[in-house]
């Protein structure tokens, strides 16, 4: 256990140095450079009027129900994971089960692109 | 006791932190270099210069772009979620840099070999899009906002494809670790005919569909031209980065230029097999590994660049058809012909 974690050890350290390169970059500009804020400088940009309503409106729905069909689809990827490292190891059985599990995702994604879920216009 | 702790613990973790300093060092100076040649390659397809004042060649732009980007005034919109705002760029560039904890640039050359690489780089790849989120919602304008939608809607199609593909790998591998994967590739359809070791034995040629695949996939996913919808600057302006400016501009930049060299890495690893020489003689076999990562590594890159260089921005419709209706298909059913042949056959074994 402890040798499994001590493997992780070096990556905590990469990431610590490279949130600390991002902090020092992103820090850099508000200690050296020059700065002037003013009410126009500081509006949101809208090709040179003023916004006329709050930013965060309605937005399709397709947006989401992509997000929803990239989690399915996802998972299913994090299931394959596992079967494709040990394919070797569980046999037929193993292949199968698979395989049935594939076609009912499968028959899935046809009800989709059947109801136009994957369609943009 | 103060001795034993400076051995086990403080020592090991000295050398790790030196060792990550310098691959940072080297990745950031790379990437630095990454930008100025793809700027020249682009130039030069369309019969101009490029960059070509700052040093020799214009040598030392990208180092002239990072003190100009220092110098500019940081605007904080007055709508903006002021925290969210500058964590945005923080996140995305830390997140591209942190992958590289476990890419192999050598045999053994890892920061961390663990034996869930791969999946340590899916998953970080699969955070990026945090980062741009995060960015266009708390800008609170409405440009960044459609941009930080149409980019998350597309990085999150195309890693789907991404996963198959490197499921299709991983059953022609049968491990999870980064240098498996390489060694894997010692032995392939060059030796089963009979050839010696040799850029034939890589997964380029036995899953050629799936390398396609992927690397198309690594352009939308990293939203490379032609898949540039976010930053579409003839309709979005410039997307989700709208708003920033200055160093957090200058990190998201830098954020995507580590995920694309990042991107050509795990092409070179996946199918290009890593370190390994093209061709088993003598005088090649003499050079280091390294030097056969990055030789690799750039000729993906400039491929990436080519594309960049030659074909037209997609339409948003066209990009989502291309994702679920053409890729995920022909990968799902790659992973399911795979690992037929590979059963029947017996290859994998």
């Amino acid at each position: 256990m402890n040798e499994l974690l001590g493997s992780y050890v070096p990556i905590a350290i990469f990431l610590g140095l490279s949130l600390f390169i991002g902090c020092a970059l992103l820090l850099a500009p508000f200690l050296v450079a020059y700065r002037a804020p003013d009410q126009e400088k500081l509006s949101a940009y809208e090709c040179g009027f003023n916004a006329f309503d709050d930013a965060r409106m309605k937005f399709d729905i397709r947006f989401y129900l992509v997000a929803i069909l990239f989690i399915i689809f996802d998972l299913e990827v994090a299931f394959l994971f596992p079967w494709a490292v040990s394919f070797n190891e569980i046999g037929w059985i193993g292949f199968w089960s698979m395989m049935s599990f594939l076609v009912v995702l499968t028959v899935g994604f046809i009800y989709e692109w059947k109801k136009g879920a994957l369609e943009w216009q | 006791m103060m001795d034993g702790f400076f051995a086990t613990y403080a020592w090991p973790a000295l050398i790790i932190l030196g060792q990550s300093l310098l691959l940072l060092v080297a990745l950031l100076v790379f990437i630095a270099y990454v930008l100025y040649a793809d700027r020249k390659i682009w130039a030069a397809v369309q019969m101009r210069r490029g960059p070509n004042v700052v040093g020799p060649w214009g040598l030392l732009q990208s180092f002239a772009d990072l003190l100009k980007f220092v110098l500019k005034e940081p605007v904080i919109p007055s709508g903006a979620n002021k925290g969210i705002f500058l964590l945005a760029p923080l996140v995305s560039v830390t997140l591209a840099l942190a992958a590289w904890a476990v890419i192999p640039i050598n045999e053994n050359w890892a920061i961390a070999s663990i034996n869930v690489g791969i999946l340590y780089v899916f998953a970080i790849s699969s955070l990026e899009v945090y980062g741009v989120i995060m960015g266009g919602w708390a800008s609170n304008s409405k440009y960044p906002f459609l941009g930080a939608l149409r980019s998350a809607a597309q990085m999150v199609s195309y890693e789907v494809s991404i996963g198959f593909v490197i499921v299709t790998v991983l059953l022609c591998v049968g491990s999870l670790s980064l240098t498996d994967i390489v060694l894997s590739q010692r032995d392939g359809l060059g030796t089963m005919v009979g050839l010696p070791n040799s850029f034939l034995d890589w997964h380029w040629l036995a899953l050629f569909p799936m390398f396609i695949i992927f690397f198309i996939s690594a352009l939308a996913e990293t939203n490379r031209p032609p898949f540039d919808l976010p930053e579409a600057e003839s309709e979005l302006v410039a997307g989700f980065m709208v708003e920033y400016g200055s160093t957090p501009y200058m990190m998201f930049m830098l954020g995507e230029y580590a995920a694309i060299v990042l991107m050509c890495a795990l092409t070179t690893i996946l199918f290009l097999g890593g370190w390994l020489p093209p061709v088993d003689f003598w005088l090649i076999s003499w050079v280091p590994g390294v030097v056969w990562f990055v030789l690799k590594m750039c000729m993906v890159f400039f491929m990436f660049a080519m594309v960049k260089a030659f074909v037209p921005r997609y339409r948003y419709d066209q990009l989502m058809r291309l994702g679920w209706k053409v890729f995920l298909p022909i990968s799902l059913a790659m992973v399911v012909i795979t690992a037929f042949v590979l059963k029947l056959t017996g290859w994998s074994a």
